[in-house]
């Protein structure tokens, strides 16, 4: 049994494009498209259940972002809903079959590294860059190499939470699925003769099972991590802008 | 003597994997606490359960982080086996 990652759809001399880099496009284009079909032909007084769906997200969007970050920072509501928005149709890829993008460090390292550039960025404007570089020599400047590291793993820590709790129930749900192949093998072998030998091909007990854990794995997995990340992201964001 | 290297680099690996996992005991403990505080708030003040609840799944899902590290390190171990490529 083994455990692959993203398989390879085109290499080139320059670059290797990976399965998940064009699941991740085919999941930006479903979501622009329902947003565009949420959007159109909006009235003043909600008629449609449509736009009352549109107004119930985006007034979401909007109490989620003041409730975490305040009332200064009411224009990154685009952000995180964005945000939020692919990583969880990313993570809930997997369940129509396809590799899930948030199963590759790569994808979600991205994310947190323009994330940190948002939070580098916002430091550098709340304390000047001298302020900045200071800040790494705070308390003792002996402790210079930790803080340094403590820097770095903010983005590091986000995305590894994210790869690990959706690559882990990825790898759990094979491991499972073999270990009920071999139990059907086993099980349908023991009935003597032809029937046996025809009988043990089928991997009967794989019918219902994996579904029961798939409800964990796959569902509420991919929408914690997604709002964990999301969260996590306001959060550092308002920190970095105060102090 | 290729052998030998390579089996000891395997029994290596599997040691290692099964000393990683001794980190799971860190999440359970933590969150054990955390669970049991949310009770206790929710028996002194029954009217905000929802409210205690959802801020305790938030709270667990981050203490599971150290959990999970350990976790990936040693299925990395056990199955894709990246130390043999450096033999």
């Amino acid at each position: 049994m083994e455990v692959n990652g993203a398989s390879i759809v085109y290499q080139n001399d320059w670059f290797v494009l990976s399965g998940a880099v064009v699941t991740t496009w085919i999941v930006m284009a479903v979501v622009t498209l329902v947003c565009i079909f949420l959007t159109r032909n909006l009235k003043v007084h909600a008629t449609s259940r449509r736009q009352v769906i549109a107004e119930f997200l985006v007034k979401s969007a909007n109490n989620l972002v003041k409730n975490n970050m305040g009332e200064r920072f009411g224009s990154y509501a685009p952000l995180a809903a964005s945000v939020l928005a692919i990583s969880v149709c990313c993570s809930l890829s997997s369940l129509l079959g396809a590799f899930p993008p948030t199963g590759d460090l790569s994808t979600v390292l991205g994310w947190a590294l323009v994330i940190f550039t948002l939070i580098t960025y916002w430091k550098i404007r709340a304390g000047g860059i001298g302020g900045y570089l200071r800040g790494y020599l705070q308390p003792v400047p002996v402790l210079l190499p930790i803080n340094i590291i403590g820097e770095v793993m903010t983005p590091v820590s986000m995305a590894f939470r994210h790869y690990g709790n959706i690559a882990s129930g990825m790898i759990i749900s094979m491991l499972v699925y073999s270990a009920l192949a071999s139990l059907s093998t086993m099980v349908l072998g023991a009935i003597p003769g032809v029937v046996g030998q025809i009988l043990s091909g089928v991997p009967i007990f794989q019918v219902g099972i994996p579904a029961v854990l798939s409800i964990y794995f796959d569902l509420f997995s991919s929408c914690i991590q997604a709002f964990i990340f999301c969260t996590l992201m306001m959060v550092n964001i308002k920190l970095a802008a105060e102090g | 003597m290729e052998e030998l290297s390579r089996a000891i680099v395997l029994a290596g690996s599997a040691i290692g994997a099964g000393i990683a996992m001794v980190a799971g005991l860190g999440p359970g403990i933590g969150e054990g606490y955390a669970v049991g505080k949310a009770l206790e708030a929710i028996g002194r003040q029954p009217e905000c359960k929802s409210d205690v609840t959802s801020t305790m799944i938030l709270g667990v899902a981050l203490a599971e982080t150290t959990g999970i590290y350990s976790f990936i390190i040693a299925l990395l171990l056990v199955l894709v086996n990246p130390l043999i490529g450096r033999l």
